[in-house]
């Protein structure tokens, strides 16, 4: 397995991957589905798919067909939400519980106000107030909740698969609102639908059919990222092409079977690309010797001004918050017309009521 | 401390129409035990009047399998395992003796706790010899008395569970070693290389977003310790190897001369780190599961004689502890029950033959020659009886019954294995005889089975069930 290269773009495409590559790339799918090994690499990309019917844990369990039923749907609960009153009853009489064992505020108010918005009851459950700190386990928490009546938990986890495990043990949906540093997959799909907007906007209301033609670069902590993983999978799905960005230590160990190429040059890339998609870094990483200084950071990887002139005229920003000004990017650069990333917050309502409407639903909103 | 088997009466038993395969060769035969020794050998037996027959036909008569590597849990970890338990499970796998790992709470880091493990050991179904732990509670700072317990009979000495970071203290170890008539046995992670990590680091754990332990922590300890086995002369045995890299350093190592002997594990012969895809806690195991690859090359290993036993690392869990997150559940899989089935199934059957059967990660056999039986009891038996020194020319541990392993003739100890290798079977892990149920093949089909297991002339397992 060998790290990417620091300075020259390794390409990782999918028919280069090596043939002790195996399966899916995807943990969505129970053990047993996943059981052949090895396969060609062309089952490493999100494949045609068809839609998840009940759970939500990998971006591969939508599929390309999942993902732009997502955001056909997201187009009409963003009608919803320019309403007077942005609610619908599509929801009304289920219960959506809200499970997160790692503290985000954001994600849970989002899905929280999703589910109020198609009219479901909430239930919410944070790892403060709960058992787990009293040391129930993660199954007798969840089960626990499951039995009050529930038609869709929606996990945070500080555990990678987590949410998977709890598929085994609970009747509800589970929707994975980000497990450890393996998936947060409405986190791609609500950056799908941002990107998605800006071009519709771009072509005076002509919404593209897919991503096709565009290059994201994917910059910072890719190795620790839940949320790379899941665009990996989203943006490749619908067409784009991925670089990733990062010095090697913050690189996953392996790229097999990826189907991005990587880089260590961020400076080298900016000409090309369409998208920047910045990570947030966490100075946990200082203490475990992967960078020296949050400073050299910034310095050879922060979207200062200098660097965002350097990009194409109409690139586009982003960012999943929360942003640190100074280290992921200058706090002039987050501020410009540029920057997506009001936009990507605001999408995540209307993004995650279309997840719960599609996993829930009746088809009638 | 004299060694004395609880079963007060044992009768004539024949096993009869069987393959007897030992060191000397492979031959049809009968057996005769009598007060828990062979008094015959021949190619056919007339049972005695009132002698138990075992019905061996069809079956391979073997001497019984030695464990060189089994965690009973005892004394600490009752929740998970006894000796008790532990031994009856190691008769089902067909094993008449198990090496017991120091890692229990208290650590086998005194003569006391060494000799409570060996009285309980005394009520088992199988031989317990105790393994000793190279540090003060294994903490890697002062050495155990070592002559103290060598003089117990302690022949293997290991931290096992953590190796010995510190090269300065591990040098000092096996110079002190010397003499004593001991081996120390390392379990080769180098911790800061492994850095936390839960599963084999590469393409698997990238994809899966869990932290992974490269291949290098467990070849760079490896290879210091190769390193301090020239400077010392001391003799060392390697615990559970895992990676392409360790099997050819240690091939390397031999053709250089040195006194090193090297184990692989079931688990490490037939499953691969794409087993973790699922998040399943119970494919977590220390050393990780490696690379398809890594597989093949631990097979060859085994195949080209440079492994010299099969060994389970058998580690039970309690349940609810294999239900944590991946990443919180402990590392450690069962073993005794399906060691010898595990094998069989990878590297003795025709490739065509295999039923890949449920769950990811499990590699098939692929194409090359099987593995003989001789060489596959030699990988069980003889060879791992030798390490331990629980074979018949060994020293013995102090009340051993000193005849695990050796050749079936008249005179020796009645230890015996008998393995049906055409009988299928789907493991149940309800059924298990372990306190834990953390089998990685739950579901799986497995090719041959341990029929009868005769322990100290005692038929402890009787067409593959528990006598007592």
């Amino acid at each position: 397995m060998n790290a990417p290269g620091t300075s020259t773009t390794t390409g990782v495409s999918s028919d280069e991957a090596g043939d002790e590559s195996a399966t899916t790339w995807s943990s969505g799918v129970p053990a047993a589905a996943s059981a052949v090994l090895p396969v060609s690499g062309e089952d490493l990309l999100v494949g045609e798919g068809t839609p998840a019917v009940r759970h939500l844990l990998s971006i591969a369990d939508l599929g390309r067909d999942g993902i732009l039923e997502i955001m056909r749907l997201s187009d009409a609960f963003a009608e919803v939400a320019e309403r007077p009153i942005p609610k619908v009853p599509a929801l009304r009489g289920r219960t959506v519980a809200t499970v997160f064992m790692e503290p985000s505020t954001r994600t849970r108010l989002s899905f929280e106000t999703a589910a109020k918005r198609l009219s479901a009851d909430v239930m919410t459950f944070t790892a403060s107030t709960s058992a787990a700190v009293k040391g129930e386990s993660l199954r007798d928490t969840v089960e626990t909740i499951d039995a009050m009546g529930i038609d869709a938990m929606v996990i945070r986890h500080h555990a990678s698969g987590a949410p998977l495990r709890v598929t085994d043990w609970v009747g509800a949906s589970v929707i994975n609102a980000g497990d450890g540093t393996h998936e947060h997959p409405t986190q791609a799909l609500l950056d799908c639908y941002t990107i998605r907007e800006a071009l519709t906007a771009r072509r005076d209301g002509e919404v593209p059919a897919d991503l096709k033609g565009l290059r994201i670069a994917i910059v910072g902590d890719i190795k620790h990222s839940r949320v790379a993983r899941s665009n990996v999978l989203a943006f490749t799905a619908l067409g784009a092409e991925v670089v990733l960005v990062a010095p090697p230590t913050l690189m996953p160990a392996s790229l097999e079977g990826w189907p991005v190429t990587a880089t260590g040059d961020l400076d080298s890339t900016l000409g090309e690309i369409d998208v920047i998609y910045l990570l947030r870094i966490q100075s946990e990483r200082l203490g475990e010797v992967l960078l020296p200084s949050l400073d050299e950071y910034h310095w050879r990887y922060g979207l200062t001004r200098a660097r965002a002139d350097a990009l194409k005229r109409d690139a586009l920003v982003m960012h999943p918050g929360p942003m640190i000004r100074g280290v992921e990017i200058s706090p002039e650069v987050a501020d410009m017309p540029a920057s997506l990333v009001t936009r990507q917050v605001r999408n995540g309502v209307v993004v995650r009521m279309a997840v719960l409407f599609h996993l829930l639903g009746s088809g009638v909103i | 401390m004299a060694r004395r088997n609880p079963v007060v009466q044992m009768g004539e038993i024949v096993v009869r129409g069987g393959t007897l395969v030992d060191e000397t060769g492979e031959r049809r035969g009968d057996v005769l035990v009598r007060d828990g020794r062979i008094v015959a050998v021949e190619e056919v037996i007339d049972a005695p009047r009132g002698a138990t027959v075992l019905d061996a036909g069809g079956c391979v008569v073997a001497p019984g399998l030695v464990d060189l590597h089994a965690h009973l849990r005892e004394p600490g970890g009752e929740i998970a395992e006894t000796v008790e338990s532990g031994s009856r499970a190691a008769a089902l796998g067909g094993y008449t003796a198990v090496v017991a790992m120091p890692n229990t709470e208290p650590a086998v880091d005194s003569a006391a706790v060494a000799r409570d493990v060996l009285a309980l050991g005394e009520a088992a179904l199988a031989e317990i010899a105790v393994a000793g732990a190279i540090t003060v509670g294994r903490r890697g700072e002062r050495l155990v008395p070592m002559a103290e317990l060598a003089a117990l009979g302690v022949r293997l000495f290991t931290d096992d569970g953590r190796g010995v970071q510190h090269a300065g203290l591990m040098r000092r170890a096996l110079e002190y070693s010397s003499g004593l008539g001991v081996v120390l046995a390392q379990h080769c992670e180098d911790e800061q290389l492994a850095a936390g990590g839960h599963m084999n680091e590469g393409a698997w754990s990238s994809r899966l977003g869990i932290a992974g332990q490269p291949a290098l922590a467990e070849e760079a300890m490896l290879a210091r310790d190769l390193a301090l086995v020239r400077l010392t002369g001391a003799p060392m045995h390697f615990l559970h190897l895992s990676t392409a890299g360790s099997v050819e350093m240690i091939r390397r190592a031999k053709a250089d001369g040195l006194a090193v002997t090297a184990e692989v594990t079931p688990h490490h012969l037939a499953l691969c780190d794409a087993a973790v895809a699922g998040f399943d806690p119970v494919y977590k195991v220390n050393p990780p599961l490696r690379t398809a690859l890594d597989v093949a090359a631990v097979r060859e290993g085994v195949v080209d004689g440079v492994v010299d036993a099969i060994a389970t690392d058998h580690a039970p869990h309690a349940p609810e502890r294999k239900e944590d997150p991946f990443d919180e559940a402990p590392a450690g899989m069962l073993g005794l029950e399906t060691a010898l089935s595990v094998a069989y199934s990878v590297l003795c059957t025709s490739p065509e033959e295999r039923d890949d059967g449920a769950g990811a990660g499990w590699v098939p056999r692929g194409a090359g020659a099987p593995v003989s039986m001789q060489d596959l009891f030699g990988l069980f038996s003889w060879r791992p009886a030798r390490i331990a020194g629980l074979d018949q020319d060994g020293r013995g541990a102090v009340g051993s019954l000193g005849g695990q392993g050796g050749p079936l003739r008249s005179g020796a100890a009645a230890n015996l294995t008998v393995f049906d290798p055409s009988l299928e079977w789907v493991v149940d892990p309800s059924r298990q005889a372990s306190r834990s149920r953390n089998t990685p093949y739950a579901g799986r089909r497995l090719t041959g089975k341990v029929r009868h297991t005769v322990f100290a002339g005692e038929v402890v397992v009787l067409d593959a069930a528990s006598q007592r």
